[in-house]
């Protein structure tokens, strides 16, 4: 079947008026990039190339510099991740913590087996991530936009029971 | 106060005293508590007067290059002829460094506070304040804190918006965060020219760090006396800092202290010292970016600018990273690269290739892979990726590998003798 579905556009309604609210901040279209891309992440849960094209024309932009700019940035997603994103930090001062016995809890109580992978249920993506700024709250993570501080791996369980 | 610890007798508590205090978020408590009188009183001065105090005071850059706030803001243009902007730099992403968080999180208001009394002092109308991606509670926080203020009306014309960051710790550096803000992938820029003559947009602009803004407000209350007064050793560096202590400590949090601070009483007395049977071995005193100290050094420190470099190392943005005996110093330092290397924008091949390759070399060491020569090599890249690039992350990713290498070379050897089992790196 080579039905090609046609593309709902992100920024209409309601969104495209949190869109021009976001344009008058700013002297530039341009500068509204990285704020219309997590719209449309928060909309969609990642950004497709046909995504990057509508940001692009939305903001007079091609869509090759906006996909310059999205493969910059780490925190958005150009294919599709599971319910929950974790993100780890271990980096140093986590590290020495305990942040990798982490990030094992939560690959094998998940089901996601790898890092990046998502579980076969489309749950889980657990990613390691550098520093998120809380080492004195080792091990931080991030669930979804949920900041999790000082998880060990026996904390692990009960964090995935809340989440699945 | 490192929340949720009390106050240790002997930290200063000036930025940090409403810590853990729900009701200083929001904008009457934050009235009740004093707030927004320095901004009234700042708004009835004349620009130059604002940043005469400011000077005069004796405020440094708390994000890591240390340089004189008031001194900062005095290369503004006088006249203005076009748009004067102000970033806040809150993209705070150090390893070791939670401080900035800490005061989004708790004293929202002291950040709004102070950065609408810089743009007042430089003549903007609009600040931006690039908080990191990751940040979702201080962005909450803070939104709401924005939110509150607008409607009291209390900025008056200078308007304040946040942007949110995306993952990417270059961002912090000063120009690679006005580039984000445009719009563009996070690449630092060449300097000249500096913000100040083309900055955001092209427009003259001032970047200031969390921190440093948030001291703006006591400083105009207080005044300029009362915390040049703030000073224990060297008379350059005033003031108080919060030192953010991660890794093996007792009790791990932000401490505020006046500059010039012994690191050996921050480390044991403060922070409670090492897990019960251990012993300090290294530490880092200003974020990741900072050479590594050795006990010895770290225990004869003294926490101001000045101290820090007499220590062979620099204060940074006070995050203080703590290692004891436990802590393999190759693999941390690995994995300090390591953050190096997922962080650098690549615009210079020093960075690029040398972050890279120097993970690399440190990873075949571990592996029990290395060869003899390896050391002197990491030496070598380390020599060619110090003041070679646009920016300083290359500089950085050399620091600890440098430093590792003369203070701790008898573990690195002996993984290269094989008297260490090899560390699969994942």
């Amino acid at each position: 079947m080579t039905v090609t579905e046609e593309y709902q556009a992100v920024f209409t309604g309601k969104v495209l008026e949190q869109l021009q609210e976001i344009l008058a901040r700013y002297p530039s279209k341009q500068a509204a990039l990285l704020p219309a891309l997590w719209l449309v992440q928060r909309e969609r849960g990642w950004i497709s190339d046909r995504n990057m094209a509508e940001v692009g024309e939305v903001l007079g932009v091609t869509p090759a510099y906006v996909k310059g700019v999205v493969t910059f940035y780490t925190m958005y997603h150009q294919h599709p991740v599971g319910k929950n994103f974790v993100q780890v930090c271990t980096t140093s001062p986590c590290n020495i913590c305990g942040a990798e016995g982490v990030v094992k809890a939560l690959l094998e109580q998940t089901g996601a087996k790898d890092p990046g992978a998502t579980s076969p249920d489309g749950k889980w993506t657990i990613v390691e991530v550098e520093c998120l700024g809380a080492c004195g709250f080792a091990t931080p993570i991030l669930v979804n936009d949920d900041f999790i501080e000082n998880v060990t791996p026996e904390k692990v369980a009960e964090i995935v029971r809340k989440y699945r | 106060m490192g929340f949720p610890h009390k106050p240790h007798p002997k930290e200063t508590v000036v930025l940090s005293q409403y810590f853990g205090d729900q009701e200083a978020r929001t904008y009457k408590g934050w009235v009740k508590r004093g707030g927004y009188e320095a901004l009234a009183q700042a708004l009835k001065m004349a620009p130059a007067a604002v940043t005469e105090v400011v000077k005069e005071s004796g405020l440094r850059g708390r994000g890591g290059a240390g340089f004189p706030t008031g001194l900062k803001w005095s290369f503004m243009p006088k006249e203005k002829k076009k748009p004067h902007y102000v970033c806040v730099n809150a993209d705070e992403s150090e390893p070791g460094t939670f401080k900035d968080r800490e005061i989004m999180r708790w004293t929202p208001h002291a950040l709004l506070e102070g950065t609408a009394i810089a743009a007042h002092a430089i003549q903007a109308d609009v600040a931006y304040i690039y908080v990191r991606g990751e940040f979702t509670e201080p962005w909450t926080i803070l939104e709401k804190a924005l939110t509150e203020a607008n409607a009291a009306g209390v900025f008056g014309t200078i308007k304040l918006y946040l942007h949110r960051g995306a993952g990417a710790y270059i961002c912090g550096e000063e120009t690679a965060l006005m580039n984000s803000i445009e719009g563009k992938r996070g690449n630092p820029r060449i300097k000249p020219p500096f913000p100040a003559a083309a900055g955001l947009f092209g427009m003259p602009t001032t970047i200031n760090n969390v921190e440093t803004l948030a001291a703006v407000p006591h400083i105009l209350t207080r005044g300029a006396a009362w915390y040049k007064g703030l000073c224990l050793s060297n008379p350059k560096s005033t003031g108080t800092k919060l030192f953010s202590v991660c890794g093996h400590v007792q009790r791990p949090g932000n401490y505020e202290v006046t500059l010039g601070f012994p690191l050996k009483d921050l480390l044991y007395e403060l922070s409670g010292g090492m897990p019960a049977g251990r012993t300090l071995k290294a530490c880092i005193p200003g974020g990741s970016s900072v050479p590594i100290l050795n006990r010895e050094e770290s225990e004869a420190c003294l926490l101001d600018y000045e101290g820090c470099v007499a220590a062979g190392t620099m204060l940074g943005s006070g995050g203080v990273i703590v290692f004891d005996d436990s802590a393999d110093m190759v693999y941390q330092i690995m994995r300090l690269a390591r953050f190096y290397a997922h962080e650098s924008c690549a615009q210079c091949t020093q960075c690029r290739e040398g972050t890279a390759w120097t993970t690399k070399i440190l990873e075949r060491i571990l592996a029990g892979q290395g060869k003899t020569q390896d050391l002197d090599l990491l030496l070598d890249l380390a020599e060619n990726m110090t003041g070679k690039t646009i920016c300083v992350l290359s500089d950085s990713c050399a620091a600890p590998v440098v430093s590792g290498i003369k203070k701790f070379r008898n573990e690195f050897e002996d993984y290269l003798a094989g008297k260490r089992k090899p560390v699969m790196v994942a």
